[in-house]
């Protein structure tokens, strides 16, 4: 079998993006194909996504797998139209490459709002594509991997199908039409299978009509049905290999520490200490920080103790004083006051905190420069700016750097970094040709992650006659996209649409709408954390539609549906309320509710708070959320529940604040989050209205805070604008 | 030269006494199962079983250990009741923290094979999941419970 014959089917990525509107960006170079990142491998490779070896059939799914069950989901889109049986499929990664762009990111970047699927809005959409191919960006976050790979993917499984069943047409010498497939096999006219592994190698030269027509959804076999995840018996035997699983021979163990203070650099150091320990092989200034290398990570830990650091003295050293200013600074004298004020309008402010993302696995990143090449093992979201950012530090080509994309420990957004990546690849330029393991301490994530900013709102509302007749909207945040175009040396994007996001786009009537953001001032690094804007807007601007039912004396969720004229919309909270048994609790124990559209999922949760001798405990929650379609109704629950635990755990404890420079918080015990004694019975309902297909990552997280909140108030009577709610309230 | 008994083999390691296991597994004996998470027994990533019982291999020193460890790898090679219904429910996503929560649930029910709610609380609050995959790590563990006959 070891004649690797290959042909790129690139008709079919053609065709696949393929849309009008293309000519501002040069048609040209749009349309031109992008260069096939497995071609040369295998038997054949049809199309970049499927591979096909002796093994049998491989599929590339080329997101990043930081336990969302993305590529499960992206090979049963393949799967399902090259009809394999799904016991035998399986995943790779793949190498970074043009060809596994994201449009889908760009997708959610135009000022439309996610109901708006008029032709304006969606020919804006449809045009962002092309900017997402040109960039190559090949990102994962913003809930885009579904949307983005569910005709791509099941276009890749069709052309290789059809390109199989010709073949074994050709071989045969019969019409196309008298075979079928089955279980990875072509079967003959006399029912005699074929498998594909067979085929490949003919089906690699079959010219290929026009991209071949997709399965009518009836026709599914494993869309839509609950499959066995591919990745879950190795994260169940200790075998599934995070980047700080990599072990080289001869590897050595390295740890970083850099300047707690944001922005701040290193003035001196003595590593003689530190030196003299058993195990110490190197200690060495990185990235602004000091390194370590030994024979054990604990060694490398226990040297960057030993070493006597003096830190540069930030010019500002940032306080919560100094932070919250920023915001009130930003904040201004918005929202516009409403027209003819009265006494009885309503104004409240809210804030929320930095967060950390806390990924449980800190940020870590083998690589190894030998032979003129580097090998990089890293969890990344962002592969292929990882690659490059690796292939600078290293001081080599792109071209002779080889990107390993592993399982990640979580990722939340913090792995669309690469710092740690770029500090691997230098210690192993300086290292080489020793392979070098990077991992950083848990207290080093804490104090140089790239947070969720802090945020403030100010909400001007006016009920009039039992309806919202005003409700201005102003919020400040620093920039997440301008601090994350600095980063990666990208110009500035303009105004950062994620400051309104989950406020900006909510499917609310109300005559007098507005909503303003507001750029505060930025101190320090920020990034996506999971839901991005919604996770804060989600608060600002649930919160006061609760008050609002309040001051009207409304029933909440019946008030929430009163401004609601989008059916999906709807329907969630009318499920969610049969679901909860929604207002009835019993003595003791109350409910609240939240809603927020974020990604293009409108989500409704409830949660059952209850008062014990130890504290406000959680007793019950509910979830509806609409996706258009769930392909894997499971997957799609585990994303919904875990993203509102997520959402939980920082509504209730989590926060990152500043003193002298340093954010205060550490380790675990200071940045809790929810445990499972505190974890209530969460019940998911997936609804499927069929629109648009919608990503699923983060739409859980928004309502999370605000629902607990709301319950919190329909069970004490106390209000609380500032998150997190530990300071106000003590949980059991 | 410390000796250590992990998963039924005896390794010496050249490793000062007062290093903590967690780094002897992983960085020595090449066992990564068991996962870094906090360093500070604040998250339970890194519990493996000594002499049978739960501990935090962030915490205990090389020098310390006299009985057999038992790590994630040393639960196979066929799937134990606990590795089954972890599967049976999907529990993981990450997965980061599942070897973790994996013997610290299999500790459990080798102590208390009908363990109450309460008690799988009282047992499971040490061992965090940033995923929030608490409900089904709670359903995986009465559904191994029932199948050991608990």
């Amino acid at each position: 079998m070891g004649r690797a014959r290959t042909i790129a089917r690139r008709t079919f990525l053609i065709g696949s993006a393929a849309i009008a509107g293309g000519v501002a960006f040069g048609w040209y170079s749009y349309r031109k194909a992008l260069p096939n990142p497995i071609a040369g491998q295998g038997l054949a490779t049809f199309t970049p996504y499927v591979l096909i070896d002796a093994e049998g059939v491989a599929i590339v799914t080329p997101r990043a797998e930081m336990g969302q069950g993305i590529h499960s989901t992206l090979a049963m889109l393949v799967a399902e139209e090259m009809d394999l049986d799904w016991a035998q499929v399986r995943t790779l990664h793949g190498p970074p490459g043009q060809a596994y762009y994201n449009s889908a990111m760009m997708r959610e970047a135009v000022p439309f709002a996610p109901t708006d699927e008029g032709w304006l809005a969606s020919t804006a959409r449809d045009a962002t594509d092309i900017p997402a191919r040109l960039l190559g960006l090949q990102l994962t976050g913003g809930s885009t991997s579904t949307p983005d790979g569910f005709d791509k993917m099941r276009q890749a499984g069709a052309t290789a199908r059809l390109a199989l069943v010709l073949a074994a047409a050709r071989r045969l010498g019969v019409a196309a039409d008298t075979l079928s497939t089955k279980d990875g096999a072509v079967i003959g006219p006399d029912g005699t299978p074929i498998p594909y592994t067979d085929l490949a190698v003919e089906a690699a030269s079959v010219d290929l009509p026009d991209p071949p027509t997709l399965k009518p959804r009836e026709k599914w076999n494993l869309l839509g049905k609950s499959m066995p995840r591919t990745d879950i018996p190795a994260k169940s035997n200790g075998t599934a290999q995070y980047a700080i699983d990599i072990r080289l021979p001869g590897m050595v163990f390295a740890s970083i520490r850099r300047n707690p203070s944001p922005g701040a650099g290193l003035a001196s150091f003595d590593a003689a200490p530190a030196l003299a320990l058993p195990g110490v092989l190197k200690v060495l200034p990185l990235d602004g920080g000091i390194a370590a290398v030994a024979n054990t990570t604990w060694t490398a830990f226990q040297a960057l103790d030993a070493t006597q650091i003096t830190w540069e003295t930030p010019a500002t050293p940032l306080t919560d004083a100094l932070l919250s200013a920023d915001l009130t600074a930003a904040l201004g004298t918005s929202p516009e006051p409403l027209p003819n004020p009265v006494d009885t309008d309503f104004t409240a402010d809210y804030t929320v905190p930095h967060l950390a993302h806390a990924t449980m696995e800190p940020m870590s990143a083998a690589a190894w420069l030998h032979d003129g090449r580097l090998e990089i093992w890293a969890g990344s979201q962002f592969p292929t700016m990882g690659l490059s950012v690796a292939a600078t530090a290293a001081g080599l080509a792109e071209e002779a750097v080889d990107f390993h994309t592993q399982p990640m420990g979580g990722g939340f957004g913090r792995r669309a970094e690469s710092d740690f990546i770029r500090q691997a690849a230098t210690l192993a330029k300086d290292l080489s040709p020793t392979p070098v393991l990077l991992t950083w301490s848990r207290e080093e994530d804490m104090a140089q992650d790239m947070y969720r900013p802090a945020a403030m709102a100010r909400i001007r509302a006016r009920v009039t006659d039992g309806l919202i007749s005003n409700f201005h909207f102003a919020t400040a945040a620093g920039s997440i996209m301008a601090s994350m175009a600095a980063r990666i040396g990208m110009p500035n994007m303009g105004p950062d649409a994620t400051t309104v996001q989950g406020a900006s786009d909510q499917p609310y009537d109300i005559a007098d709408y507005q909503v303003t953001g507001h750029t505060a001032e930025t101190r320090l690094p920020l990034g996506f954390w999971r839901s991005v804007g919604a996770s804060q807007n989600a608060f600002f601007h649930d919160s006061a539609m609760d008050e609002l039912a309040h001051l009207a004396g409304d029933d909440p969720l019946t008030f929430r549906m009163r401004h609601l004229s989008h059916p999906a919309s709807i329907k969630v909270l009318e499920t969610v309320a049969a679901m909860s048994g929604w207002p009835a609790s019993q003595p003791g124990r109350a409910k609240g509710v939240a809603f927020c559209m974020s990604f293009g999922v409108p989500v409704a949760q409830v949660i059952e708070v209850e008062d014990t001798p130890q504290g406000i405990r959680m007793t019950g929650a509910w979830i509806a959320a609409d996706v258009g379609i769930a392909l894997d109704p499971r997957n799609v629950e585990a994303q919904l529940s875990g993203a509102m635990v997520f959402g939980l755990s920082a509504a209730m404890r989590g926060e990152i604040t500043f003193a002298d420079g340093i954010a205060q918080q550490t380790n675990f015990f200071d940045y809790e989050p929810l445990r499972l004694s505190q974890c209530p019975p969460i019940t998911v309902q997936v609804l499927e209205s069929g629109g648009p297909i919608k990503g699923v990552g983060e739409p859980g997280t928004p309502p999370a805070a605000p629902a607990l909140a709301n319950a919190i108030f329909a069970l004490t009577g106390q209000r609380i604008r500032a998150l997190p709610l530990h300071h106000s309230i003590t949980f059991a | 030269m410390i000796t250590l008994t992990v998963n039924g083999n005896d390794y010496t390691v050249d490793l000062p006494p007062g290093t903590p296991l967690l780094w002897a597994l992983r960085d020595v004996l090449n066992l990564t199962g068991s996962k870094y998470g906090c360093g500070v027994a604040a998250c339970g990533a890194c519990t493996v079983l000594i002499d049978g019982q739960a501990d935090r291999a962030c915490q205990v020193p090389i020098g310390d250990i006299s009985g057999p460890v038992t790590t994630i790898e040393g639960l196979g090679p066929a799937l134990t009741a606990v590795q089954q219904a972890w599967i049976d429910h999907q529990v993981a996503q990450c997965g980061y923290c599942q070897s973790g929560q994996i013997m610290q649930a299999t500790a459990l029910l080798s102590e208390n094979p009908k363990p109450t709610d309460a008690e799988i609380f009282d047992a499971m609050d040490g061992n965090l999941c940033r995923c929030g995959t608490y409900p089904r790590i709670l359903a995986a563990i009465r559904s191994a419970s029932t199948a050991m006959g608990g």
